[in-house]
Formats: structure tokens, C-alpha cells, sequence
């Protein structure tokens, strides 16, 4: 047996969500490998090699996975678990890059996915939420290779040090020239990553708008360390960049501190944060079902109580 | 240009799900059933492809049981052209529904497939991802714009940190997001035309494909419940409690 994980890296350095997807993959007992493909990706093969627990890295180097593309990423998993026997598993973590290239990999396999693991009970036995965290499902896998999609809130990461895995070079796979990058626009944040941080501070519908949305709650995320976060009603309505949605269809959380500020705390919100540690809400509407699952509500509006909040921080 | 349409029947989005009482899944008995949001989306999508005459037909596919067919009319409703239910009581898992579109998909002769990003009951997100697998397309997957011209599509896509833009040629997979358009409102004239549109249904287990579930569902479970917490009476209070109780700033 061997679990070979999907490693998300950016050439330099591996991703933090990669440690909770290798935490993952220790539980389930059999060595761990990690492949790095990329374009110029040594210094993430050494840091993946560094990574506590991890048996072996492969390291593809090649133009053609610079751009971490779908297609040829899924192609070389596939190669590269047909020249591994001992392989039994294959794990990435459920990232927006993650849920791109995981199911593509699954299918050229012939193995169905489970998505999200939350608990690792065996080695073909699993965890998993389903209908927006309202139900959990107790599932076993019959397929030969299994392919697990890893929530990474669920899995404490492993240490990124204290490992020296060998590292081994593999042959590229074929360039299959379907899709071609044409840009990307990434956001530098001066702030805490949304799905690693400890604090977050997430506005909703009850902001108004862009100007407000930023106004009342930076402040407040400023004087926390907090990364900012939004409901799907702040970000259709432009308050925020579609990549703060927390929620079913958003990022999964689970900091230690959760504030909730003018969100109603519909179901597909609460899918999304509903497992963080301390839950605070601040709502004007005392019947909003988000006091339903926070440890403090306050309720009064959020334009003065917000900035009461700053000034007594 | 040909474009397939997956729409799936799930629960209402507005209904929270039961756990049933024996574990053995969620109660679906007289709940309403209504098509996945993201099916809606991309049901508008491939209508408006039609409607800039970049597309010439569009087939709204679903696979399930019998009571499909009123997702697959909503979706002639949007204005798909016609459906094609793949009809099957078993539970299919998104592979086994890949296969199916493939089957279909390959029959119609299309060039563009549009799946949701992922159905809110399963919460899978796999199938769109595999369906290219399987046909050997383009992937691009969490659209928030899509343009084609003749055999090249130009899609930006949400990731981690923002967007990017593929560049792709025809034949595509595409699976949308939220922000890839807002579908319009279904209104009576529509939904009369639809009942007259043609549906074709296809039995499954004529296809002579292997679609047996791969993963036993042991047993379904409630979440571990989150108790409501303490009103607290003003700012000064839900500071001190932050600070003394919960220990978190
Ligand atoms: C397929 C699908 C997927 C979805 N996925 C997600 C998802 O991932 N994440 C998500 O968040 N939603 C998601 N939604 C949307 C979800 O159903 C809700 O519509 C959304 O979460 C509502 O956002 P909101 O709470 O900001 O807005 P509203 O529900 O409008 O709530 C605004 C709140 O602000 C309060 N308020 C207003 N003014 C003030 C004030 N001055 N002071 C204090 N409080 C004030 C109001 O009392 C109200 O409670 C999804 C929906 C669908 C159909
Ligand atoms: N039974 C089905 N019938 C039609 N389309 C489906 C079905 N299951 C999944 N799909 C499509 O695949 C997408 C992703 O589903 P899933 O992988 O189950 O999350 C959905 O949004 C639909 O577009």
C-alpha cells in the first residue's frame, strides 16, 4: 500500500493546505508520496521532502504543468499510478485546485471520489458531510485505487519540517496541448489567508454596500489579525471578491474566532462555518438564525456597535 | 453547434435535510424536489450561446428516475430545445452519471457540455471533471464568464485568490459558478412551450454500461449539533466575555 498526494505548491514552496491533506494521508497508515509537478519546481520538491511523515517525493518537472493545468496534471497522476503498483490511494486537498483536478484524476482511473473526507476511520473507511453539513455519511470505498478529496479544517496539518524524504525525478507525461493559460489575476492580501486563519471577520448583505462593507469591518479586522470573509449576498452584490465566500459553495472554515457581521445565517452559510471554535454574531434582527449557532449574539446595528467594537479592542 | 445541458433533481435548496431515523439516509418523502441551482445556471448559460447564435440546439440531460422528467421540462422552460432522460432507479454515483452523459454526449454530437459546479445534495462536485476525463476534453470548471467563437472559447474560471482565463478549442467542459450569470425568471408562456418540446427516454440498464455504486453508504448521521450561545447585552460585555471566557483575543 502507498497514498500518493497531489501536492499544490507555487515552484518555491508547498501550499499549507497540502499538510492537512498529508495529515490525512498518514491516518490511513501506508507510506506517503507526494508529487510535485511544476515548471521549475525543485525548491518545492525540497520542501515537500522537508514535510514530517512524508516517505517520498516525485518531483515532474516540466513547461507544461507551470501552469498547473487539469488536463495534464490528471494525465501524469494517472501515469504516474499505473508505474506504482504499491499505490493504493491518491489524495489532494479540497482547494478550488483540488476540486479541479481530483475528480479528473478519479475518472481516468476508473474509481469513483469521495469528496471532503472529514475523518480517516480505516484505510477504505471514511467520513464525509453531504446536503450542506446536515447530514454525515459513514462511507466505505470498493474501489481498488481510492481517490479522497481531504477537508483540510478537519485535519490538523502536519509539521512542515523534521521530514527528509528522498527525492526521485519522473519522466513528464505528454503535453495534451487542450488548454492554455491565458492570465490570472491574484489578489495580493495584506491579510491572514481566509482558510488559514484564526480569526475571521465576514460581512454580509446587512454592509449595504462596497464602500461600508470595507469601512466598518477593515477596521475591526485590523485590531483582530483577522482575514475578512463575506456571505454570498455580499458578494453577488459586488461588496466583496467572489473568493471571500464562506460557505456550501464557498471555503469551508474553522477558526478560532468566527464574526458574523450583518449575515443572516442561511443554510448554505452556516455549511461553511458552522465548525468554528467561538461564534460571535452581530445582527439586528434578534429572530436571525444565525443566533442559533453563536456562542455571543449581539443584537443592534452593526454601524454603531461595530465601531464600538474597534474602539474598546 | 450542438451543447449538452446536466441537470440534476435534488432537494429544494430552501430545505434543510432530515436525517432519517434508522441512518440509512436523508428523507426525500414529499419534500419539494427542484432542479440543482447550478443546473439553472448552466441551463441560462447554453441558452444565451443559442440566443447569440453560437449554438444551434441545446439538450437538457438528466439521469434518475421518472420524476426527472419536470426538472428536465424546467430546463425547456429556460429554453433548452429538448431533453433526455437516462432513466435509472438505482443510485448513481457521479462517475456512473459521466458515463451516461458520455453515452449521450458522444450519440448528440456536441461540442460543449455544461455541468453545475456541484449538486447541492451530494455536495460531490465531481462529475463535469470527469466527463472530460472520460471524453478527453478541455476542462473549465467554476466559470464565472464564458465566451466562444467559432472553435475557440475564452472562460475566466474562480480560484483560490481570484480568477484566471483559459484559452481552450472546442470540444470544452465547462462547470458554473455562482457569478457566471443570474437565470432568468421562468414565466407561464414558457412553461406551456415546454410541455410540448420533445422528451426521449433512454433505460440505463440498456446502455450496457458498468455503472454499479463503488462506495456502501454505512450509515448516514446527524452533524454533532452547535448549541446556542449567550445574548450578551452590549459591546463592553462581548468583549470581556471574548477575552476572560472564550480566551480567543
Ligand atoms: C446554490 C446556492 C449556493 C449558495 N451558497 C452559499 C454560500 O456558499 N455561502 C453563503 O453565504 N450563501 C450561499 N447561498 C446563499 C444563501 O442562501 C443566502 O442567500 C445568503 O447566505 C444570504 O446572505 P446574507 O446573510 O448576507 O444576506 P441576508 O439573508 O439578506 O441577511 C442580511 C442580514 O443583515 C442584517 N442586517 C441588515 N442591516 C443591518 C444592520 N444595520 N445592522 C445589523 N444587521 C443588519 C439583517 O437582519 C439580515 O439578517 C447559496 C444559495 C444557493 C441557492
Ligand atoms: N443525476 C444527474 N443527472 C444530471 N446531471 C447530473 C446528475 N448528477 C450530477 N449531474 C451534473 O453534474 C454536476 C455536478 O454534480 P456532482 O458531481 O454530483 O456534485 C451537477 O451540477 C449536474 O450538472
Amino acid at each position: 500500500m502507498s497514498t500518493l498526494i497531489i501536492a499544490e505548491h507555487d515552484n518555491a514552496a508547498l501550499k499549507p493546505a497540502t499538510l492537512n491533506a498529508i495529515a490525512a494521508a498518514l491516518q490511513i497508515g501506508a507510506p506517503v508520496h507526494v508529487l510535485v509537478a511544476g515548471s521549475g519546481c525543485a525548491a518545492a520538491g525540497q520542501s515537500a521532502a522537508a514535510v514530517a511523515g512524508v516517505a517520498k517525493v516525485l518531483v515532474a518537472d516540466a513547461p507544461h504543468y507551470g501552469a498547473q493545468l487539469a488536463e495534464n496534471l490528471a494525465a501524469l497522476v494517472q501515469q504516474q499510478v499505473r508505474a506504482d503498483a504499491s499505490c493504493t490511494h491518491v489524495l489532494a486537498a479540497a482547494t478550488a485546485q483540488g476540486k479541479n483536478v481530483l475528480p479528473r484524476v478519479a475518472a481516468l482511473l476508473d474509481s469513483s471520489q469521495i469528496s471532503d473526507v472529514t475523518a480517516v476511520e480505516s484505510a477504505d473507511t471514511f467520513r464525509r458531510p453531504f446536503y450542506a453539513g446536515n447530514a454525515i455519511a459513514r462511507v466505505q470505498s470498493g474501489d481498488r485505487i481510492k481517490v479522497l478529496s481531504i477537508r483540510t479544517t478537519a485535519f490538523d496539518p502536519v509539521a512542515a519540517r523534521g521530514g527528509s524524504a528522498v527525492v526521485e525525478t519522473v519522466p513528464a507525461g505528454p503535453d495534451l496541448g487542450l488548454t492554455e493559460l491565458a492570465g490570472r489575476e491574484v489578489v495580493a492580501l495584506e491579510r491572514p489567508e481566509l482558510t488559514a486563519a484564526s480569526i475571521i471577520v465576514s460581512g454580509g448583505r446587512g454592509l449595504g454596500s462596497a464602500d461600508k462593507f470595507h469601512a466598518v469591518l477593515e477596521p475591526l479586522a485590523d485590531k483582530l489579525g483577522a482575514a475578512l470573509g463575506a456571505s454570498r449576498a455580499a458578494v453577488d452584490a459586488g461588496y466583496a471578491p467572489n473568493d471571500y465566500q464562506v460557505g456550501q459553495t464557498g471555503k469551508i472554515v474553522a477558526p478560532q474566532l468566527y464574526v458574523a457581521v450583518g449575515i443572516s445565517g442561511a443554510i448554505q452559510h452556516l455549511a461553511g462555518m458552522k465548525d468554528s471554535k467561538v461564534i460571535v454574531a452581530i445582527n439586528k434582527d434578534a429572530e436571525a438564525p444565525i443566533f442559533q449557532v453563536a456562542d455571543y449574539g449581539l443584537v443592534g446595528d452593526l454601524f454603531t456597535t461595530v465601531p464600538e467594537l474597534v474602539s474598546s479592542l | 453547434m450542438k451543447i449538452l445541458v446536466a441537470v440534476k433533481r435534488v432537494l429544494d435548496y430552501n430545505i434543510k435535510a432530515r436525517v432519517k431515523a434508522d441512518g440509512s439516509g436523508v428523507d426525500l418523502a414529499n419534500q419539494k424536489l427542484s432542479m440543482n441551482p447550478f443546473d439553472e445556471i448552466a441551463c441560462e448559460e447554453a441558452v444565451r450561446l443559442k440566443e447569440a447564435g453560437v449554438a444551434t440546439e441545446v439538450i437538457a440531460v438528466s439521469c434518475g428516475v421518472a420524476g426527472c422528467q419536470e426538472t428536465l421540462r424546467s430546463a425547456m422552460a429556460i429554453g433548452a430545445d429538448r431533453g433526455v432522460l437516462v432513466e435509472t432507479d438505482a443510485v448513481l454515483e457521479p462517475l456512473a452519471v459521466a458515463k451516461l452523459m458520455q453515452h449521450v454526449a458522444v450519440k448528440e454530437g456536441v461540442r460543449v457540455a455544461i455541468f453545475g459546479k456541484q449538486a447541492i445534495d451530494d455536495d460531490a462536485g465531481q462529475a463535469g471533471q470527469m466527463f472530460g476525463a472520460l471524453m478527453g476534453w478541455a476542462q473549465a470548471t467554476f466559470a464565472s464568464s464564458v465566451k466562444i467563437e467559432g472553435d475557440a472559447a475564452i472562460i475566466s474560471r474562480e480560484i483560490d485568490g481570484g480568477l484566471e482565463t483559459l484559452r481552450m478549442k472546442l470540444p470544452v467542459v465547462i462547470t458554473t459558478d455562482l457569478r457566471l450569470n443570474e437565470p432568468r425568471f421562468i414565466t407561464l408562456p414558457n412553461i406551456m412551450k415546454a410541455k410540448k418540446k420533445p422528451l426521449e427516454v433512454i433505460k440505463a440498464s440498456d446502455l450496457g454500461l458498468d455503472l454499479a455504486p463503488r462506495t456502501t453508504v454505512l450509515r448516514v448521521e446527524e452533524p454533532a449539533g452547535r448549541q446556542a450561545g449567550i445574548r450578551v447585552a452590549d459591546v463592553a460585555e462581548l468583549v470581556k466575555r471574548l477575552k476572560e471566557e472564550a480566551k480567543v483575543i
